[in-house]
Formats: C-alpha cells, structure tokens, sequence
C-alpha cells in the first residue's frame, strides 16, 4: 500500500471513530490531517473589510510569543494613501502593531509626513503574511532543511535545527522572515499551525473584528474561502517571482508591493 | 533588541521585518574566500603553464593560499545565529542551497592545496629530517619541526629520481584540478547571491563570473604585496647578519623580477573585471526592468561614491594607471596592490550591502551603519573588530606555516 492510500485509509478509520484504541497510538488525527493530501492551507484576505486596527497584529504577537516591543512581526497591515497628484505613500509603523491612530504618514527616519485630508484621492490598508508559497524560495535555499513544507502546503521552521544563516530571510521576496529575537533563529507565520490542525482558526483572523481574514482547505469545495475563490476575483503578491503564493486578497490594486 | 536594529537605519517605506541581515562578515565571507582562489591560480600558472618567471612567488602564493583556506570559514561561523550548530551544513545538506555545498567543495578543494603543498615540499622535508637526525645539539624548536616532518612525510623517504619526477608529476596534476576547482569554489560563492530571486541587485547570471575574475585579482594583488613585504624582511634580515651586498642585491633583482611579472598578470585579469562589472551595470541600464528604478538609485545615487570613487575611481582606474605607466618600480607596484585590494573589498561591500540597501517595496532605503566598538558579542561579531579579527589571521597562520613549509626556499625544481 502507498504511504498516501495508507494514511488516507487510516483517515477514514480515525474520522470515522471505527477504529481499535491500539492503532489510535499509532495515528494521531493532526498528524493524520496535516499529512493528508486533500488538506491546502489557504488564507484569504479582504482589503476592503481590514480598516487598519492592528487588532490581528497583537493577537498574533501575543499568540506567537514574539516579543511585543520587538520591531518584527509574523503579520503586519500596510497603509497606502495616494494622492491627487499620483503620488502614493505607505507605511506600517510598528507594523500597525497599535493600528494607524494618526493620519500622518511614517516615512521612518525621515521623520512623519503630515498629508492634508483633501488631497487623498484614495486610501487603503493591506494585511500581510508569510504567503506558504507553494513553491517557497526559502525552503529551496535552507542549507541544512530547517525551513521545511508540510504536506498541507504550510511552511514551516525547526527551531531545533535551524543555524541562523539568515539565507532564507534574503530569499524570501515578501519580507516576512525575520531573527526571532529570543530564540535566535528564523521565525516567521506558520497560519498559527498548532491550532488550524486542531480544527481552530488562526489567531489573527479570530481577532479581526470585521472577518477581513480567513483561513480555510483550498480542497475543499465546501470550504467559504474556496467558494469566494471560485465566485470572485482575487490576486496574488508579487506574481512575478514564480513562488505561487497561497495567500489571496480580494482588492488588491496595482500600488500594492 | 532585534538582530540588525543595532546597525540599519530605515528610509521611506520599508517592511517591518526588513534589516540589514547579512553585513561586514558576509563582505568578508566572499574577499577572503576570493584570496584563496586567487592566489591559488597564480601558483597554478607556473606549475601547469610553466610560466618560468612566476617560479618564486608561486611556491609563496601555495603557502599562502593554504594559509588563507581556514579563514575563509571563518565570515560564516562568524556571522551565524547559532553557531554551535554550523555543522548541520555538513550533516544534513540540502541540495538545493547554494550554501549547502560549500562545505564539500571546500574540503576538496582544501584536500587538492594540502597534496599539492605535501608534493611540493616533499623532497625538502625528506632531506630537513635527514639534516636534523644527524644535527646533535638539536634546539626545542628544531625538534619539534622535526616531529612534524617526520609525521607529515607519511614514511615517504624515497628521493630517488624516479621519486622526484612522480612528485613533479602529482604537482602538475593537482594544479590542474586545483584551477578549475578554485574557481568552482568561488563561481559558487557568486552563485549563492545570484541565485537569490528576491534581491534584484545579485539576481544575475554573472554575478559568479564576476566574483571569479575579481577575486582572481585579489589573489593575484594580494600575493605580489606580501611577497614584496616578505622580500623586504629578508633583505633587513640579510643585511643584519651579512652586510655584504651580494646577497642583498640578488634578493632585491628577484623581487623586482617577479612582481614585474605578476603585475603583467594581475592587469590582464583586472581588464576582464572591470568589463564584466560595467557589461552587469550597463545591461540593466539597457534591459530597465521593473527594479531597475530603484537600483539606479542606489547605484547613481545613495552609493554613488563607494561605487564610482572608490570601487572604480580609486579601486580600479587608479591602480590600472600606476601598473601601465613605464618603468615600474617594486614600490609602485604595491601601491598598485594596495588599492586593488581595496577595490575588490569595495566591489563585496557594494554587493553585499549595496544590495539590501534597498526595500522589498522599492519605495524605502536602509544603510548600514558598521559598529565599530564592540559592546556586545553581537556588535563585535558583525563590525569592524569582527572583520578585523578575520583579516589577520591568514597572516598569523602563515607565519606558522611558514616555519613547516619555508615559502622561500629556492634550491629545487618546484
Ligand atoms: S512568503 Fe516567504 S517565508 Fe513564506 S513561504 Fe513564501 S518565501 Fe517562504
Ligand atoms: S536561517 Fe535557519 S531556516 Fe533560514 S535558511 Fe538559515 S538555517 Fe534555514
């Protein structure tokens, strides 16, 4: 029997609770679930719902044990503010850790742009996230396999043996790697793993007060996100990189990078 | 404090996550790796091509590339998070990452310098046992070089002229090998930027070959220099204990020889540089792809004096001037070395740094500012006492080495 049909057979046993308590021992349901093929974790983001609260930002710091003052993050919410002139301005102080409370533009060491109100012709905020590409550059470059993708597509980092060569962090053309400063090795969003294979939702999108994120099985037909997948059209970051990236955002324009 | 805060300062719009990552140790990953390959493909042109004229510094850039082979390590260990797990990369390699293999290639390579040196100096170690046995009042240091020969002579006691013409032979082989192999190492060591898609300054086919020719002239550069300041020590040693001015003026119209002849050398590879450099900038200039907005930035503007001034200005024009001018003297010579070394060390910098000096936004900027007093491990590891530390010890190494396998000893054949 294949590895697949083999787990996909004692998928069936565990689901279907049909199953002795000895070979329970053996298959663990998340492990079961994780391995399966028709699992592909997806993230859907609605720009038009996300109204820059940060609330997903610290309950995703808070989550993830990273540091709140750290200046990374597994998340982050970008502001883009263009202006009649066509000039487009962005900008994620902290990474909207504490949402965008004032209306003047971080242009960091630059100092705050201050930009009057009747001079915006448009403005935005875009949530953004570790994309599980799905064919990731940073599991291609890892020297010794720290950085790894599960069978559901999500990757993810061994703390135990990753040895901080950063390779990965330059390989990824989403910047959202980072040296997690108490662990000392590369971090970054796993679509908070732990609770998605135990049939929670992500922290993040728990958080979102206005349903601007979701996670959900790209396989299943039945799966909301795969519905408004199929309904709607939606776009993709920084296409040109080849990485096929799994996270998907409805409203996305052209000024978003 | 988060790794890279310390020393990134952050312009316009950049990612949260965004910092320098990799600084001065990655800079210096691929300078001293580049002195090994050179140096080592100068040593190459005597023993395969039988460039006559090359005989002297060649056995000198042997030593000296053996000497420098640990130290290309160094950078990386350096600049690791974890460093007590640096070897995973030998434990579990990945073989679809460019670091992954570095540490194989590096060992044969490390394998190719260590028999050609054994080869080469087989005769005279054979022959220093032989006069150290007989010697009766041995001093401390004599027996250990002692000891050390007869363990590194592996019981090859045969000097037999059939003996001698298989050394020769073996040398010349592994010369062969060893050329293309030093290139492979550093080709690759280009190969580990120009693979990375997600930065669009290294994202290019030529970056090996770039990092190839100009390290070929770091090596070459680096060599004639030391061998000129070797030089210069022996002649104040020669003139301290034999004021006669035989020895000295032999001494100085070898010298003289030699770097005359490696100078010719080091300007027919910094010709192939500097034109695979501009052919890089100016292909972009023409093809003007999405990034290339930002780039022209960072290169005409944000790094425009340590890219024009002093990568090509003072690094490469100036010194290619000095070496053409007629009637070169030993001193303008290196001179010369000089600020190609410095060119080439500019050309990583400008690489390695130039090439986060901009956002994954193309609309921020970040700059590296180098910590150069050590408050931490950290800002030791990653600043100018980190490189430092890394700079010195080839020479420290070759001093030791040196005592092993005397670098210029010139009675025999090789
Ligand atoms: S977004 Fe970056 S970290 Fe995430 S899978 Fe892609 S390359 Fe890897
Ligand atoms: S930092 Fe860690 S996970 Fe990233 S490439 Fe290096 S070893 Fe792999």
């Amino acid at each position: 029997m294949k590895r697949r049909e083999f787990l996909k057979t004692s998928l069936m046993f565990v689901s279907g609770a049909s199953v002795s308590l000895g070979a329970l021992e053996f298959f663990d349901v998340r492990e079961v679930l994780a391995a399966h093929p028709e699992v592909r974790w997806g993230f859907l983001v609605d720009t038009y719902k996300c109204v820059g609260c940060g609330f997903c930002v610290k309950a995703c710091k808070t989550e993830n044990e990273i540091p709140f003052e750290a200046n990374v993050t597994r998340t982050w919410v970008e502001r883009y503010v263009t202006l009649n002139d066509g000039r487009v301005l962005a900008d994620s102080p902290k990474g909207a850790r504490d949402g965008f409370t004032t209306s003047k533009i971080d242009r960091a060491s630059e100092g705050f742009e201050d930009v009057p109100q009747d001079e915006i012709s448009q403005a935005f905020f875009v949530p953004k996230l570790c994309n599980q590409c799905d064919n990731p550059p940073c599991v291609q470059v890892c020297p010794v396999g720290a950085t790894y993708q599960a069978d559901d597509g999500v990757v993810l980092v061994d703390r135990k043996w990753c040895i901080g060569c950063g390779y990965c962090i330059m390989g990824c053309p989403y910047g959202a790697r980072f040296f997690n400063p108490v662990t000392h090795v590369a971090d970054k969003c796993n679509f908070c793993y732990h609770r998605i294979t135990k049939g929670l939702n992500t922290a993040c999108a728990q958080a979102c007060p206005f349903g601007a994120r979701q996670v959900g099985n790209l396989k299943d037909p039945d799966d909301p996100i795969t519905k408004i997948l199929l309904t709607q059209r939606v776009g993709i970051l920084k296409d040109e990189f080849g990485t096929k990236p799994q996270v998907l955002y409805i409203g996305l324009n052209k000024e978003v990078r | 404090m988060v790794h890279g805060e310390l020393w990134t300062i952050k312009e316009l719009f950049v990612l949260p996550n965004e910092y320098i990552y990799w600084s001065i140790q990655i800079v210096m990953y691929p300078y001293m790796t580049g002195l090994v390959a050179g140096a080592f493909v100068l040593s190459s042109l005597y023993h395969v091509f039988n460039v006559e004229s090359l005989k002297n510094i060649a056995r000198f850039a042997l030593v000296f590339s053996f000497a420098l082979l640990p130290v290309a390590m160094m950078p990386l260990m350096l600049h690791l998070q974890q460093p007590l797990r640096g070897v995973h990369v030998l434990m579990t390699p990945h073989f679809t990452s460019a670091i992954s293999a570095f540490g194989i290639v590096f060992l044969g390579y490390g394998f190719i310098v260590a028999a050609e040196i054994w080869f080469v100096y087989r005769t005279y170690i054979v022959r220093n046992i032989v006069r150290l046995r007989e010697k009766v009042d041995r001093s401390a240091g004599e027996t250990l070089l002692l000891t050390i020969h007869k363990i590194i002579a592996l019981g090859a006691y045969d000097l037999s002229e059939k003996a001698v013409a298989a050394d020769h032979k073996a040398v010349r082989l592994l010369a062969t090998i060893g050329i293309p192999v030093a290139c492979f190492l550093h080709g690759y060591a280009g190969f580990i930027f120009g693979s990375v898609k997600a930065n669009a300054l290294w994202m290019t086919p030529l970056m090996p070959v770039i990092f190839i020719c100009s390290a070929i002239v770091s090596g070459i550069a680096l060599c004639i220099l030391s061998y000129a300041v070797f030089m210069e020590i022996r002649k104040m040693i020669a003139k301290r204990s034999q004021p006669g001015p035989g020895q000295i003026a032999e001494l100085r119209s070898i010298e003289k020889h030699e770097v005359h002849s490696t100078a010719r050398y080091l300007l027919l590879f910094m010709t192939l540089a500097i034109t695979l450099e501009l052919l890089d900038v100016i292909f972009r200039g023409y093809t003007a792809v999405k990034s290339w907005d930002i780039i022209r930035e960072v290169i005409y503007n944000k790094d425009f004096v340590k890219i024009f001034i002093f990568q090509y200005g003072i690094g490469n024009v100036l010194p290619f001037i000095l070496l053409l001018l007629p009637r070169l003297s030993t001193r303008r010579a290196c001179l010369a070395c000089l600020l190609v070394l410095f060119g080439v060390f500019m050309m990583r910098w400008n690489v390695v740094i130039g090439g986060q000096a901009f956002s994954l936004t193309f609309a921020g900027f970040m700059e590296y500012h180098m910590p150069v007093i050590p408050t931490s491990m950290e800002t030791f590891k990653e600043g100018l006492t980190g490189a430092v530390s890394v700079a010195i010890t080839p020479f420290i190494l070759f001093y030791f080495l040196n005592k092993i396998f005397p670098a210029f000893i010139r009675d025999e054949k090789h």
